[in-house]
């Protein structure tokens, strides 16, 4: 089972939090990290190519410094890694990157089954999963939490939904986007890190996947954004003030009022 | 590319704060862009010298824009019940058509089978009428019982290819979330995710749909200037329901869907409500939410007693939800549920961005919080800065005592 993993670097947004003075961002020196998701993306496919046998591929559309996760995902376990990077890319909205994907996906010989995270973190659309299915053909599942099985061909997955969950069955080739119940990701061990080490990783650029140039980067994108702001804080707040019963009794007397 | 005029830049660094994404920095005086750039413009915004730009190719002229016309809404039906953010959709998009002089429309997908006893497809189809439909399109099919991306997705593109509405919208729900991206890619049709905030450009007619990013730290506004449908996944529980109104007219429009548009690659074998959730989180009125602050399981004793007093839901902070007090399905943020109770009472919960994602636009906020410079009173409209443990026992017994009296 050939299996692509695919994996955006985004900005860690652990430290990332509104000062509410000024209201705009505070942030101690942004890192780029593997976004969360994904990683629990990665591992599914490992475990799922050392039960059925079978190669990891992951993927990744970004600049060159995207590199860096792609090392460690072969540190945690993938065998081969790919780079789409190519300055035409840049701006790309979810058609653009599913479009850019999808070409790197046939490039490299197509695949049995492609994860993606549920989302990033940082664009956070939940876009990139299912549009890439669309491009590939592939038929998919969004929020998949659980693999029950694999045989002959099809999954029996999980897919998490608001009131509950969804035990389906899906056709290979297909592509599946996980959330973080589904594994305990690994670390990355030794032996993955002096492969991760030593791996070359293969980069491709636009020409090389054949992309359309009027499907990729921000000429390409039918989304423009046209303005980005800082959210608004609230208006008028009240701290109740004297002692903790004298607090209370103003609390439940508002609440009182409200309900 | 980012474009940077050397000669107007003064090196002042407000790009560099504004750059989410630390693609832009100052150096020697002068702002330098990296390639991880992702041309989002919001340095280009605060830059007040006017030294960034990003220049837009003007493809090639938008062909027949004129010839896409109206609002559609997809109306979620799920276990014999429409989503509440079916109706809610109706309110903005009776908004929105308004202002184009335009009608809205509504597509209702699923099977007369389920749940008959309340009225079916019909009784739905009339309820969005109700709530500001002008016309219904309604697929009502054995085959369409369950969801499934490929059949809801092929009879949703293809009804959109035939009638050519200008706009889209559907919830950003599990659902929604999951269909409405193929869909637009089978439209070649630009989409945004998870709006909050929708409204019409007067120059050109176009769409301003306006969405958080980065878990909230940033909202952007979005345009599709040269495709058509401009389509759009809007967070529940953000936009208003027209009132209900008996003596709207609207058409109800049958659709038969072909046998191949029904054909699905996934099958549903089994659907299962979470039965640790009775209370629909989304839908309370009133919200309690605990967080670390509770210590433990035993704590969340106290925020049931406070949610039965007051007839709310319990919710929580993913600190708690991680350290196993209460399920997942309580969660509230970023990667929980949205809510937007008229109150919502947070004890114990520091109020980290991921969270306030989840529930600022609740009507009411009351913090609990014994440390006075926790972020969570930032968005509180009444706040007790206090230990949970004294505050939330005390706020039970006057409750009780009140409602006694
Ligand atoms: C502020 C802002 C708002 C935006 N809003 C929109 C919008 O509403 N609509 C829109 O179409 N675009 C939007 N974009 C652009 C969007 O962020 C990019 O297209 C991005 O490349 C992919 O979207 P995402 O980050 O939301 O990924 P998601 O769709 O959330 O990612 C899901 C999964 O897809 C895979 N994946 C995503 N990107 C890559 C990649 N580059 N390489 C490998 N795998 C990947 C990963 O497995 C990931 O877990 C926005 C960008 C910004 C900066
Ligand atoms: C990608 C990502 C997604 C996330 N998604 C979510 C999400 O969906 N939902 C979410 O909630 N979080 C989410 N988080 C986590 C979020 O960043 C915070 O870590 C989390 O919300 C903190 O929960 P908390 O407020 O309960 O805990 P803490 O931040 O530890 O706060 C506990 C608070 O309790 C107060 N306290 C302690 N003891 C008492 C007492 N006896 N009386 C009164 N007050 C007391 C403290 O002063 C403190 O303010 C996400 C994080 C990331 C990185
Ligand atoms: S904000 Fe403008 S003037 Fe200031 S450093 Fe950035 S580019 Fe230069
Ligand atoms: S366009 Fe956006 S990502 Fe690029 S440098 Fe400016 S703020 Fe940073």
């Amino acid at each position: 089972m050939k299996i692509v993993i695919c994996i955006k670097q985004v900005p860690d947004a652990k430290d990332v939090r509104l000062d509410p003075q000024t209201n705009t961002l505070a942030r101690e020196g942004v890192q780029s990290i593997m976004n969360p998701y994904d990683r629990h993306a990665l591992e599914e496919g490992v475990r799922l190519a050392g039960e059925q046998g079978g190669t990891v591929t992951v993927l990744s559309m970004g600049p060159p410094q995207a590199q860096e996760v792609l090392r460690e995902a072969v540190a945690c376990g993938a065998d081969e890694a790919v780079l789409v990077s190519d300055r035409a890319f840049a701006g790309a909205d979810t058609w653009a990157t599913t479009h850019t994907l999808a070409q790197a996906i046939r490039t490299i010989g197509g695949a049995d089954l492609v994860l993606c995270g549920k989302q990033a973190i940082d664009g956070d659309t939940a876009q990139v999963g299912p549009g890439l299915a669309e491009r590939l053909g592939f038929p998919y599942a969004t929020c998949v939490k659980k693999v029950l099985s694999c045989t002959d061909g099809v999954m029996q997955v999980q897919r998490l939904m608001d009131d509950g969950y969804d035990t389906m069955a899906v056709q290979l080739p297909a592509l599946l986007t996980v959330v973080k119940e589904i594994n305990e990701p690994r670390l990355p061990s030794l032996k993955g890190k002096m492969k991760a080490k030593k791996l070359a990783i293969k980069t491709l650029s636009a020409a090389d996947i054949d992309a359309d140039p009027a499907q990729i980067g921000l000429p390409g994108s039918p989304t423009q954004v046209v303005r980005v702001f800082s959210p608004q804080a609230r208006g008028e707040r009240t701290i109740f003030q004297g002692s903790v019963d004298e607090q209370v009794a103003q609390l439940a007397r508002e609440l009182q009022q409200i309900i | 590319m980012l474009k940077i005029d050397a000669e107007a830049c003064i090196g002042c660094g407000l790009c560099e704060d504004a750059c989410t994404f630390a693609a832009i920095r100052v150096e020697d005086g002068l702002a330098v862009v990296g390639d991880n750039c992702t041309l989002c413009g919001a340095c280009v915004e605060v830059c007040e010298e006017g030294a960034l730009s990003i220049p837009r190719q003007e493809g090639e002229a938008p062909a027949d824009l004129s010839s896409w016309s109206g609002v559609w809404v997809y109306a979620e039906y799920r276990r014999g019940r429409l989503a509440p953010v079916a109706l809610e959709l109706l309110g903005a998009g009776r908004r929105l058509a308004d202002k184009r002089s335009v009608e809205v429309a509504a597509v209702l997908l699923g099977s007369g089978l389920q749940a008959a006893d309340e009225g079916g497809l019909e009784a739905a189809a009339r309820e969005l009428i109700a709530h500001g439909a002008d016309r219904v399109y309604l697929a009502d099919d054995s085959g369409l019982a369950d969801f499934s991306d490929d059949a809801y997705g092929n009879i949703l593109a293809e009804l959109v290819r035939q009638y050519r509405p200008e706009i889209v919208l559907a919830g950003a729900t599990a659902i929604g979330r999951s269909f409405i991206p193929r869909v637009a890619t089978m439209l070649a049709a630009g989409l945004t995710a998870d709006c909050t905030e929708l409204d019409v450009r007067a120059e050109d007619g176009a769409l301003l749909q306006t969405r958080p990013a980065f878990g909230g730290n940033i909202m952007a506004t979005i345009v599709c200037p040269r495709t058509r449908p401009q389509m759009a996944t809007v967070r529940p529980m953000v936009m208003k329901p027209l009132a209900r109104d008996e003596s709207r007219k609207g058409e109800i429009v049958r659709i038969e869907p072909a046998a191949a548009w029904l054909s699905s690659r996934t099958k549903v074998l089994e659907s299962v409500t979470a039965a640790l959730d009775q209370v629909n989180l989304a839908e309370a009125d009133i919200v309690v939410a605990g967080g670390r602050g509770l210590e433990n399981a035993e704590g969340f004793a106290m925020i049931r007693q406070l949610a039965d007093t007051l007839g709310g839901a319990m919710a929580a902070s993913r600190a708690a939800v991680d350290s196993g007090w209460i399920p997942y399905p309580h969660q509230v943020g970023q990667t929980g549920k949205t809510v937007a109770p008229k109150v919502y009472i947070a004890c114990g919960i520091s109020g980290a961005i991921q969270h306030l994602v989840g529930m600022q636009s609740a009507e009411t906020i009351i913090a609990i919080n014994r440390d006075p410079e926790a972020p969570i009173f930032n968005v509180a409209t009444y706040g007790i800065v206090g230990d949970v443990f004294e505050v939330v026992p005390k706020l039970i017994e006057q409750l009780q005592r009140r409602s006694d009296s």
